[in-house]
């Protein structure tokens, strides 16, 4: 069984239309949408929801009012500045203490000093996660919960029941979508995968960031391909990135010429490659290939 | 005043929307700083073209144990709730410096003195200028995963008598949070496409959790379809500006050049748009 997952640094490179169409092409893989943040791959593929769960990324610290003495030890020691002023507690206690639960990173510390037991731990719900039927075969998926933490957890817990499910299913490859950026829940998706694929487009901020996401998955030994994504858009551009690419031994194995069908076929809520058989869908394709040859 | 430029969804135009306001405004004479606080892939200084001015390398704590002092009492590994910090056997603990979230409790809880803090370098934080642009920008360092930490440590160099544009990473999560945390305004810049709705959906839950007054901009209108106005009129939502969609906008911005500047007639929408903000 081979992963592979789809990143790209820069946000809006068009990755998620993409994996779409990968997933149409590919027919018998299991789709990972580990891009908890802002998920969008269900959009296209259109889930049939199997199975719900919650998901629970640590702990999180509140205040019982009635105990709290107003001491403010907890406020000197929190590093998050995740403990405010609330009330008065009653005619001998002038101040208490609450706890912020946006900004609470769950360290234990304030209920570890506080003298008089007056905080409690609970697991937090960050969000819920999905198992999926699709028209192109099983997929996981989650919603992060509104600014919640720990989507580096989440994308960890999505990638594993994905290998789950493909082995179950003797499925004999993994499509993860992943995230912008290159913090944790990118670092979190390309951990241990088996091939990064980085789409780009050729602009300079799309340039910058794929040498920044480059790196990143260089630093984890990772096989690496790029694509470019509307590369007509600036075809100098699209040809600096390919030879910045052959110094950095990674291979541009696939060009996409910019087409409106990607926003059309979001629109018909169906991937590129379901939408037009026009060029687009024949660049699609022949990264495809190039990727699976690749694997 | 703070003014933060964000979105649920990556590559709708935060940036070209941030620097452009930024640089409408300096022209106006008005004191205007931008500080990019995308630190994991910071993208406005290719069109600021700033001059750097101030390099600071941005370190945060983490534990060192001195096993000669430790009594091997496990406490530390016992309250980290990262597993950043773990006890083996006897006075034997390991640390993992990029799990750590600095909260200190392992430090306070020995209690045989034997934690002292060393700092981690996590990224680097560049002050320069641009024109009359006071420019701010961090890069987070390969590999590290401390981008909120160093988000808050971007947002300390805001200057009080100055208007500040927050340039904020896309999602919805922790470091976002971190970036619109104290702003006075968000402008939300989303695209008229069904993942461009789905996201601004995201983003505007996060924002009015956070109690933020915000208004969203609608960038290359025209491409996609009329839901995302819908969504705002039915949840009284404000659109402040209306972008066209225009190939030439792609292709100055694939250069790093600035809209104001080589279309100009788009500098009075900006203009206008730079009033209203003002």
């Amino acid at each position: 069984m081979k992963e592979i997952v789809i990143i790209s640094g820069k946000g809006g490179t068009g990755k998620t239309s993409i994996v779409a169409s990968f997933a149409a092409l590919a027919k018998n893989a299991v789709l990972a949408d580990c891009d908890v943040d802002a998920a969008d791959l269900h959009l296209v593929l259109r889930p049939d929801i199997k199975r719900t769960s919650d998901f629970s990324g640590g702990k999180q610290a509140s205040i019982v009012a009635e105990k709290c003495i107003g001491c403010g030890k907890c406020k000197d020691l929190c590093k998050f500045d995740a403990i405010n002023l609330d009330g008065v507690a009653n005619e001998l206690i002038a101040k208490t203490y609450r706890v912020d639960p946006i900004s609470c990173e769950g360290c234990k510390v304030c209920v570890e000093f506080c003298p008089v037991d007056a905080i409690k731990f609970e697991d937090s719900i960050n969000g819920q996660w999905f198992i999926s039927d699709t028209r192109f075969g099983m997929m996981v998926h989650a919603k992060l919960g509104i600014a919640e933490e720990n989507s580096g957890k989440l994308v960890s817990l999505i990638r594993r029941e994905a290998k789950r499910i493909a082995e179950e299913e003797k499925k004999d490859l993994i499509i993860v979508d992943g995230s912008p950026g290159i913090g944790c829940p990118v670092i979190a998706s390309i951990t241990g995968a088996d091939l990064v694929l980085i789409i780009t487009e050729p602009t300079l901020s799309g340039k910058h960031d794929l040498e920044r996401v480059a790196e990143l998955a260089a630093g984890f030994k990772i096989p690496t391909l790029i694509a470019i994504n509307k590369f007509d858009l600036n075809p100098d551009m699209a040809e600096q990135i390919e030879e910045d690419a052959r110094k950095r031994n990674m291979k541009v194995v696939g060009k996409i010429r910019y087409d409106r069908a990607f926003t059309d076929a979001q629109i018909m809520k169906c991937s590129v490659v379901e939408y037009t058989g026009d060029g687009v869908t024949e660049d699609i394709k022949s990264l495809w290939s190039n990727v699976i040859y690749a694997l | 005043m703070k003014i933060a430029i964000a979105s649920g969804k990556g590559g709708t135009g935060k940036t070209t929307i941030a620097t452009n306001l930024a640089h409408t405004i300096a022209q106006m004479d008005k004191q205007v700083q931008y500080l990019d606080c995308d630190v994991e892939e910071p993208n406005g200084h290719i069109f600021l073209k700033p001059e750097i001015k101030e390099t600071k390398t941005v370190t945060v704590d983490v534990p060192e144990v001195d096993l000669e002092k430790c009594i091997g009492c496990g406490k530390c590994g016992q309250l980290c709730q990262y597993s950043a910090i773990v006890h083996l056997k006897d006075n034997n603990v390991l640390t993992f410096e990029q799990l750590c979230h600095s909260c200190g409790g392992c430090l306070h809880v020995c209690p045989a003195d034997a934690i002292k803090l060393k700092q981690l370098n996590i990224g680097e934080i560049e002050l320069g200028k641009t024109g009359d642009i006071d420019f701010v920008h961090g890069k987070l360092r390969i590999g590290y995963v401390r981008t909120v930490s160093l988000i808050r440590q971007v947002k300390q160099h805001i200057a009080q008598d100055s208007l500040a544009i927050i340039d904020v990473p896309p999602g919805t999560s922790c470091p976002v949070v971190e970036a619109v945390k104290d702003v006075d305004f968000v402008l939300l810049v989303t695209e008229p496409t069904p993942f461009g709705l789905n996201d601004l959906k995201l983003a505007v839950g996060l924002v009015r959790e956070m109690n933020l007054p915000f208004e969203v901009i609608i960038n290359r209108h025209g491409i996609g379809d009329d839901q995302v106005e819908k969504y705002c009129k039915t949840e009284n939502i404000k659109i402040a500006l209306k972008f066209p969609d225009d190939r030439r906008v792609a292709e100055s911005y694939s250069t790093g050049q600035m809209i104001v500047d080589v279309l100009p007639e788009y500098k009075k929408l900006f203009d206008d748009f730079a009033q209203k903000v003002l």
